[in-house]
């Protein structure tokens, strides 16, 4: 599997399935508080488990300007790249 | 007129009307109308046992502090009216930072006006935006605050995971910056205590600092009273240490202790050090007083050690959940919202305190009933705690 942002939104979505609460219809455009129902935490806790699968570090200014699964494929996209 | 002021407020004030609906009292405003002593107070005009105080070796009532406290409010009024950096440096500042740099084995000592602010205070003077801060996913908020005011970039470890910190250590290299890592001593919810040895160690191989918040630590861990890094005999590897007087020492302010002798430069540019009144000149010497007391009767942290296990083990047998650690910290965690809020209603009724931590304030999003123990309790205090906890539980069907 490559980085692309596509790819890594595909891998965030089946990580989010794999939790019974959130609902089944997810797709890149979802909003994560509003469509998932996760507060900050959730978030942050969440991120944690992606970084490992994709071996990065988010800094947590970062999470304040996502909205979507997108946004969050695109910026995990983006500092893999920066690590590279 | 507001003028869309408080729109925010919507989702919270539906929690909260929830939560007072759900509760025959406020969990948030509970007033103690006075101590009857350090174990017990006068709540609800019903005598109760306090099991929710952080006053971990009783010193908020301890007649030593209080008279010196009286002695110097007589002689030197009740305030400085000022900060550190104007007119609010008074000779008894100056005592107290020397005390506890002897205390701490240490060069240096900064002194602020709440441990929320030592945090803040501390954080934002060593780090800024070109630097990386590393903190525990549990830490207080007081920290995850500070990082927020210094501006630096954060990255969260799993809890108590020096691997986890290893590995994203690591993943920051080749990054310009200065890296600082931010654990605490015993975790203020959970009662957990950090495996700080091998966080040094990880530190070290990676060359970055390390900062340890002793808040709940202080005066209760270690031969001499100095936290988890004495007790852990690692203290050389830690270059900044924080830490409260409203815990062990039972009266209010923080500090940070170091040997780095840059303390000076930071007093100048620490915001939360510099733009507050410094503390009152009778907090400071009940402070110096309970200081004395610490390091004059270890029996009392031979107490409190002996309580934590009481309390502890009560609460294990009785078969609810609890951390592994021993410390005076002893949360018990339950699964539910409603259930822990009729869970703390009737020990309060019954008449014992402690504190209900609800998500997202606790760690893994489960609600908590946060007990924190005392040296000053007695083993019958303890065993009634331990009696109504196990009465209450039965009858919310938590344990059969």
């Amino acid at each position: 599997m490559t980085d692309s942002i596509p790819n890594i939104a595909d891998m965030i979505i089946e990580k989010l399935l794999a939790n019974p609460k959130v609902p089944r219809n997810i797709n890149a455009d979802s909003r994560i508080v509003e469509d998932l129902a996760f507060d900050s935490l959730a978030v942050m806790n969440f991120v944690m488990e992606i970084e490992d699968t994709l071996d990065v570090s988010v800094p947590l200014d970062k999470l304040a300007d996502i909205r979507t699964i997108n946004d969050l494929a695109s910026c995990l996209h983006d500092i893999k790249a920066e690590q590279a | 007129m507001t003028s869309g002021l408080f729109d925010k407020y919507a989702s919270l004030k539906k929690s909260y009307e929830s939560l007072v609906e759900a509760s025959p009292r406020n969990p948030f405003g509970v007033v103690i109308e006075r101590p009857l002593s350090a174990t017990v107070g006068i709540i609800e005009g019903r005598e109760t046992l306090l099991f929710g105080t952080n006053n971990y070796l009783g010193l908020s009532q301890s007649r030593h502090a209080r008279d010196a406290a009286i002695e110097t409010a007589t002689s030197m009024g009740v305030g400085t009216t000022g900060s550190r950096i104007a007119n609010g440096t008074f000779s008894l500042h100056k005592k107290l930072e020397k005390r506890l740099s002897e205390v701490f084995h240490r060069k240096h000592t900064m002194v602020f006006s709440t441990g929320y602010q030592a945090n803040l205070g501390t954080i934002s003077a060593l780090v800024n935006k070109d630097d990386i801060l590393f903190l525990d996913a549990d830490s207080h908020a007081s920290i995850y605050d500070g990082a927020k005011l210094s501006g630096a970039q954060v990255i969260r470890f799993r809890h108590n995971d020096p691997a986890d910190l290893d590995k994203r250590l690591a993943r920051t290299k080749n990054s310009p910056g200065a890296r600082l890592v931010i654990v605490e001593g015993i975790y203020s919810m959970t009662g957990n205590i950090a495996p700080l040895k091998e966080f040094v160690d990880v530190k070290n191989r990676h060359n970055a600092s390390l900062m340890v918040d002793e808040a709940h630590s202080f005066g209760v861990l270690g031969e001499h009273g100095r936290g988890v890094a004495e007790l852990q005999n690692c203290e050389d590897g830690v270059d900044f240490v924080v830490g409260t007087f409203s815990k062990s020492l039972g009266t209010v302010g923080g500090y940070c202790v170091t040997d780095h002798d840059e303390i000076d430069l930071m007093r100048l540019c620490s915001r939360p050090y510099m733009f507050t009144a410094s503390l009152p000149p009778e907090i400071i010497a009940a402070t110096l007083a309970a200081l004395e007391d610490i390091q004059n009767k270890p029996e009392l942290r031979t107490a409190l050690q002996r309580n934590s296990t009481q309390l502890h083990a009560g609460l294990k047998e009785l078969g609810l959940t609890t951390s592994d650690f021993v410390s005076p910290v002893i949360a018990v965690t339950l699964e539910t919202i409603p259930q822990a809020i009729t869970f703390w209603n009737a020990l309060l009724e019954e008449g014992v305190y402690v504190n209900l931590s609800l998500p997202p304030a606790t760690p893994d999003n489960r609600p908590l009933l946060r007990c924190s123990v005392m040296a000053a309790h007695s083993p019958e205090e303890i065993a009634k705690a331990v009696t109504v906890f196990g009465k209450v539980a039965r009858t919310l069907g938590v344990i059969s």
